[in-house]
């Protein structure tokens, strides 16, 4: 039985999101054998203004390398959330940023709000991890991606000196799903 | 790997030995790769002062006989058109990347388009050979970058590589073969003082020599005789313009690469290039999981247009899809080869977004229901 699993990430310039696409992907495609495609939109600023990231899962060549039907999103902004929620799949992951969203969408979905920021803030002391406790998060609700896989690529891709912070940042990450109850589905 | 990535590693694999360039979004880590690379193995990186002189200098660099090339986007392939006429003209082999980004002026430096294809062709003035090469995902970036390379120099001509920003940008899984098949261009072996750099030959492509190594020619965007020497000859000149011409179209067979599938019973066709062929693949095998055959054709080589090829799949059908990111260039080529046959569709958009496999999927039921 073939499978396309479609995530975007989204949020602002600056987050980190396309690194995170760029994880998950590797973690799929380099250590797992699935094919993964990640591509990214953003505008023409350094920082700040609406980014995205998306990554593509699946057990055949992808040809539409695009999202069109989500499985999973995360909006760490309002407006990424007000603006994608609509291409979420019914039954879909709407994971979002606790503080940061404020009006949470309705509708036939699993919203998972969380805060992935401020636990980055406090718990860490370093806001700017937060994306990589929202890719721990993540891990568990894929499923097809195995911790060990997504931490050898986290490993591979996060600027040198900082593997110790953004390890903490993915077990944060985790815990925060186990405590949940967040799992595959 | 990115697309940019792959353009950068194939370059490397197909023997690159110099890279001018300015910075410019979204091809810009073409540059930044090369940058780090090249100088590594013994290569040259300029970052220019702006986009004409850095294809000036990637024309310097081959003369002097190295494989050379620039990557740019809209707003720099438009100032390099000057010297991609010049680099037709002395017969230069150099490859020029544009990583097309939404057009015209400085448009959309995020977003994708396609909106170049017809400036790959017609760029610059006055009839001039082009060769275009237009990959669909990230192994075909670092395929059709080496094939850039052997083109441009068994032919002696520039080509140029179109990608857009969604292939430069999206990551996918890429091995990296061993080895690629690597051309070098023809190079004289007669005596220096007998050397005729724009000599007339059977293949239309001269014998180039590197300067530097005792054989002295003139070089020159004048029109020129079998020296190199300027000439207002009548004949001279005609023979000039039409063996550069001819070089090109009559080996038009070889450098078309296209991925054709011709379905029985098809009465439609969907005909696509760049990322766009990606939408048309999710397209068509929609379309035949809802039981419509689908005929369906990639164009590879964008110039000098496949034209036999749109005849063998649109031919047979009553119906030719062209979804593009611009407002019909190719489905205008399309029509054209394909005379008073089948009616063509051109899809068009133009906001910065790629076209849903959906878009096309419903025009291709709605012509297979007609």
């Amino acid at each position: 039985m073939s499978f396309r699993y479609e995530m975007r990430l989204s949020g602002e310039g600056g987050q980190g999101l396309v690194l995170v696409g760029k994880i998950l992907a590797e973690a799929a495609a380099i250590y797992e054998g699935i094919n993964a495609t990640q591509s990214q939109s953003y505008g023409p600023e350094a920082r700040g203004g609406a980014s995205r990231s998306e990554v593509i899962l699946s057990d055949e060549d992808i040809d539409y390398p695009k999202a069109v039907d989500l499985d999973l999103l995360l909006a760490l902004t309002q407006e990424a959330c007000d603006r994608y929620v609509k291409d979420l799949r019914p039954g879909g992951h709407l994971l979002i940023d606790e503080d940061a969203v404020a009006r949470v969408p309705e509708g036939e979905l699993k919203i998972w709000a969380v805060p992935f920021i401020r636990a980055a803030r406090e718990r860490l002391g370093r806001e700017i991890v937060a994306n990589i406790v929202a890719l721990g998060f993540i891990t568990r609700l894929v499923g097809r991606l195995s911790e060990e896989s997504v931490r050898e690529s986290i490993l591979t891709r996060v600027p040198k000196g900082t593997e110790e912070i953004n390890q903490k940042a993915f077990d944060l990450g985790l815990s925060m799903a186990e405590e949940r109850g967040a799992r595959r589905g | 790997m990115t697309g940019n990535e792959a353009c950068a590693e194939g370059a490397l694999a197909a023997g690159l030995e110099f890279f001018a360039g300015y910075p410019i979004t979204p091809s810009s880590e073409i540059a930044e790769i090369l940058a780090d690379r090249l100088p590594r193995r013994g290569g040259r990186f300029i970052q220019m002062e702006d986009e004409i002189a850095s294809l000036g200098a990637v024309i310097g660099a081959s003369l002097a006989g190295a494989k050379a090339m620039t990557a740019t986007s809209g707003p720099g392939f438009s100032l390099k058109q000057e010297n991609i006429g010049f680099a037709c003209m002395a017969e230069v082999p150099c490859v020029i990347v544009d990583v097309m980004r939404g057009g015209p002026s400085t448009g959309l430096p995020t977003l994708p388009s396609q909106g170049d294809v017809m400036q790959a062709r017609w760029g610059t003035h006055g009839d001039h050979p082009a060769i275009a090469l237009c990959p669909r995902g990230v192994r075909e970036t670092y395929e059709l970058t080496v094939r850039s390379f052997n083109l441009s120099e068994a032919y002696r001509t520039p080509v140029i590589l179109l990608l857009d920003e969604t292939i430069a940008h999206t990551s996918e899984k890429v091995v990296l073969p061993e080895r690629v098949r690597v051309v070098e261009r023809g190079r004289p072996s007669g005596p220096p003082e007998r050397y005729r750099p724009y000599a007339e030959t059977e293949t239309d492509v001269p014998p180039m020599a590197s300067f530097g190594r005792g054989y002295r020619f003139h070089v020159t965007g004048l029109a020129h005789d079998e020296t190199g020497f300027p000439t207002n000859d009548p004949p001279r000149i005609d023979r000039l313009i039409r063996r550069l011409d001819r070089k090109i179209r009559g080996h038009a067979d070889r450098i078309a690469q296209v991925e054709e599938r011709i379905e029985d019973g098809a009465k439609v066709a969907v005909i696509a290039y760049g990322s766009t062929a990606r939408s048309a693949a999710r397209a068509v095998r929609m379309a035949r999981e809802e039981g419509i055959p689908v005929s369906s054709l990639a164009l590879l080589t964008i110039w000098p247009f496949p034209a036999e090829a749109v005849q063998r799949v649109g031919g047979r059908v009553r119906d030719v899809i062209v979804p593009e990111l611009n407002l019909g260039q190719v489905a205008h080529e399309v029509e054209w080869a394909l005379g008073r046959g089948p009616r063509v569709h051109s899809l068009s958009r133009v906001d910065g977004d790629l076209i849903r496999p959906v878009q096309i999927l419903e025009l291709i039921r709605e012509a297979d229901a007609r």
